[in-house]
């Protein structure tokens, strides 16, 4: 399913480079948030993988054999976008270092198989082993058929590609300039290789794969597994150090979620008195009761400088907002963007002054 | 099937594999006139050719095109051999096989009649032959790029390309770790086969494969641990710094005119 160069037109190639770009952007960005800074050994440990697993011959039933893509137990493992960028490390290696597919049809190749065969893979997937325990045998039905329908699923959009060329580019004489064959060749040249051998070898690996996981090494198939929700979660893929951004996100809004807890507080917590407190009697008591030395009034220095500034939301209750609890939510709302805003904008600037040390 | 097919078919291609590699990594340490040219020029030169034998869409300037990548072949000491190996087994023989029935189904004036009836047609083989050339004449420049130019300086020459760093990254580490999977793979096949009497079913090599990759893919995951943690320790913070020590001399401003103006003519020409 490689595709070399010269089968296919420039403009279909630079079409199919798009939407592989598109690809690549959408799934680099996702990994990138979901792993943090491991996404870059990660990949690259399993576009190598990949690659070798594709150099896998496989016997198959009726003493034949074949190469599987490796697409569909990358998917499982890593979800979509890792597969998408591990599977197209991958032929681009093959590509540029040992000549395996074409450089100008990179793109048509990377879009068959890393994009629409992770895509489908894990979909399918996901549809079939919904629900499924990790040890069941259900998962591994499902890895095989997602295997069979993503190989195929590739190897049909690439049969596209190639029956359309004769349709879309041909001299005035009729001379087909790119691959000869129209649409009702192509398909059916494309898709019995596939339907029968190259299918076949990606379900054998993908089953094979998740059945001697399912024994040895459980914790690769929770990612994608819909029983945890998370990365983190899944401790051998969970990032190495620190917390992943999801799971941050999450504890954070839990704990905004808890601050009107604060209202059930009886009393003021000790040397938080406002002036006016201070004046009354109640708040003098536990001054006296915590302290050597009772206060007799309001110290003429606190009251001048407690004039100096007036907070937007005093007492974490904005003077538009009536009820209490919802005021503690916006305040801490409101906290935690002016902290995230002031993170990211030190962050920028450590990356500048960074970049700026490095360039000199 | 043969005794032991799987273990043998996939250590014959690993051996291949690493062949190929370090046969690419020596005709690029030679003194010939792609190594001579900068990698960036190197890269650029050779992809507009090959886009000028892409668009191509007469014979003849496919046929010149070839005659160009055959004589840079000669200057840069890759013997016509070891081309013609590479070239030939992807190429011509793959496509040659794919386009040999176009000469047959497409549809056109007949210019002989095959014993059984069977006629071909003069736009069908002009469709076999064009694809057969195109191809062979892409793979060839491709292959000269693979050749003359060590894979470090690929990956750098990438960078100038302004590609995304993490994307270089994972290039370089990747290619860096698919030699020492294989290796790893290589030995446990190895291993498997000292330890393997008789002789093995279908089902059972398949379950072998399916294991041996199993293994293969836990020790991966681990092995990215590993080096996660180990660019921590070297003070690693998501950021990818590149050591850029080309510089473009006289030769390789000229080598990059040539590149150029040869692909600008063949593509005017093969309009």
């Amino acid at each position: 399913m490689h595709i070399p160069d010269g089968y296919l037109s420039p403009s279909t190639c630079v079409t199919l480079y798009g939407g592989a770009v598109a690809g690549w952007y959408a799934a680099l960005k996702r990994v990138k948030r979901a792993l943090l800074n491991r996404a870059v050994p990660l990949i690259s440990v399993f576009a190598a993988f990949a690659f070798v697993v594709m150099m896998f011959n496989l016997p198959l039933p009726g003493s034949t054999t074949g190469h599987a893509v490796g697409v569909t137990i990358a998917a499982i493992v890593l979800g979509p976008s890792g597969a998408i960028l591990a599977l197209s490390i991958a032929l681009a290696i093959q590509a540029l270092f040992f000549g395996d597919g074409g450089i100008t049809t990179l793109g048509a190749n990377c879009f068959n198989m890393a994009i629409v065969g992770s895509l489908v893979g894990y979909g399918t997937y996901r549809l079939i082993a919904a629900g499924a325990k990790i040890e069941s045998n259900r998962r591994i039905a499902a890895a095989a058929i997602a295997g069979y329908l993503a190989i195929n699923a590739s190897a049909l959009v690439a049969g596209i590609e190639l029956g359309i060329q004769p349709l879309l580019f041909h001299d005035s004489a009729g001379v087909p300039l790119y691959a000869p064959y129209p649409l009702h060749i192509a398909l059916p040249a494309m898709m019995i290789g596939h339907l029968t051998f190259a299918g076949m070898a990606e379900a054998v690996i993908s089953a094979g794969l998740v059945a001697y996981l399912q024994a040895a090494d459980p914790g690769l198939l929770l990612y994608t597994s819909g029983v945890v929700t998370n990365r983190a979660e899944s401790p051998a893929l969970a990032p190495v150090a620190g917390t992943s951004a999801r799971r941050l996100r999450l504890e954070v809004a839990l704990l905004m979620l808890l601050t009107p807890l604060g209202i059930l507080a009886a009393g003021k917590a000790w040397s938080e008195w406002s002036p006016v407190e201070f004046a009354v009697a109640g708040s003098q008591a536990q001054v006296a009761a915590a302290a050597t030395m009772p206060a007799a009034a309001t110290p003429a220095g606190m009251q001048r400088l407690a004039s100096l500034w007036t907070a937007p939301f005093p007492a974490y209750a904005p003077a538009f907002v009536k009820s209490a609890a919802f005021g503690y939510l916006l305040s801490a709302m409101f906290g935690v963007g002016i902290l995230l805003s002031l993170s990211l904008l030190a962050q920028q600037y450590m990356e500048r002054r960074r970049a700026a040390r490095f360039s000199r | 099937m043969s005794r032991q097919g799987f273990i043998a078919s996939t250590t014959v291609g690993f051996a291949r594999a690493l062949s190929r590699a370090l046969m690419s990594e020596e005709i690029a340490r030679e003194h010939g006139l792609l190594q001579a040219l900068d990698p960036r020029v190197r890269l650029l030169g050779l992809f507009a050719l090959i886009l000028a034998v892409t668009l191509a869409h007469r014979l003849t300037v496919v046929l010149a095109l070839f005659l160009v990548a055959l004589l840079i072949a000669v200057l840069s000491k890759v013997s016509i051999e070891t081309l013609a190996k590479r070239v030939l087994l992807v190429a011509l023989v793959f496509t040659g096989i794919i386009a040999l029935p176009a000469v047959f189904v497409t549809p056109g004036d007949p210019i002989a009649t095959l014993p059984g009836g069977v006629q071909v047609s003069r736009q069908g083989l002009a469709a076999a032959v064009l694809l057969i050339a195109r191809v062979v004449t892409a793979v060839t420049f491709a292959t000269l790029s693979m050749l003359c130019t060590e894979w470090t300086h690929v990956l750098k020459a990438l960078n100038s390309f302004r590609l995304p760093r993490e994307l270089t990254a994972m290039l370089a580490m990747t290619h860096r770790y698919v030699f020492l999977l294989v290796e790893i793979a290589g030995q446990m096949l190895e291993s498997r086969q000292s330890r393997t009497v008789g002789r093995l079913s279908g089902a059972e090599q398949r379950r072998m494969a399916a294991r041996t990759a199993g293994v293969l893919l836990s020790k991966s995951v681990a092995l990215s641990n590993d080096v996660y943690l180990a660019m921590q320790s070297r003070g690693f913070q998501g950021e990818f710094y590149i050591l850029r020590d080309f510089r473009m001399k006289p030769l390789d401003y000229a080598g990059l005119f040539a590149f150029l103006c040869a692909s600008i003519v063949a593509i005017w020409m093969g309009r």
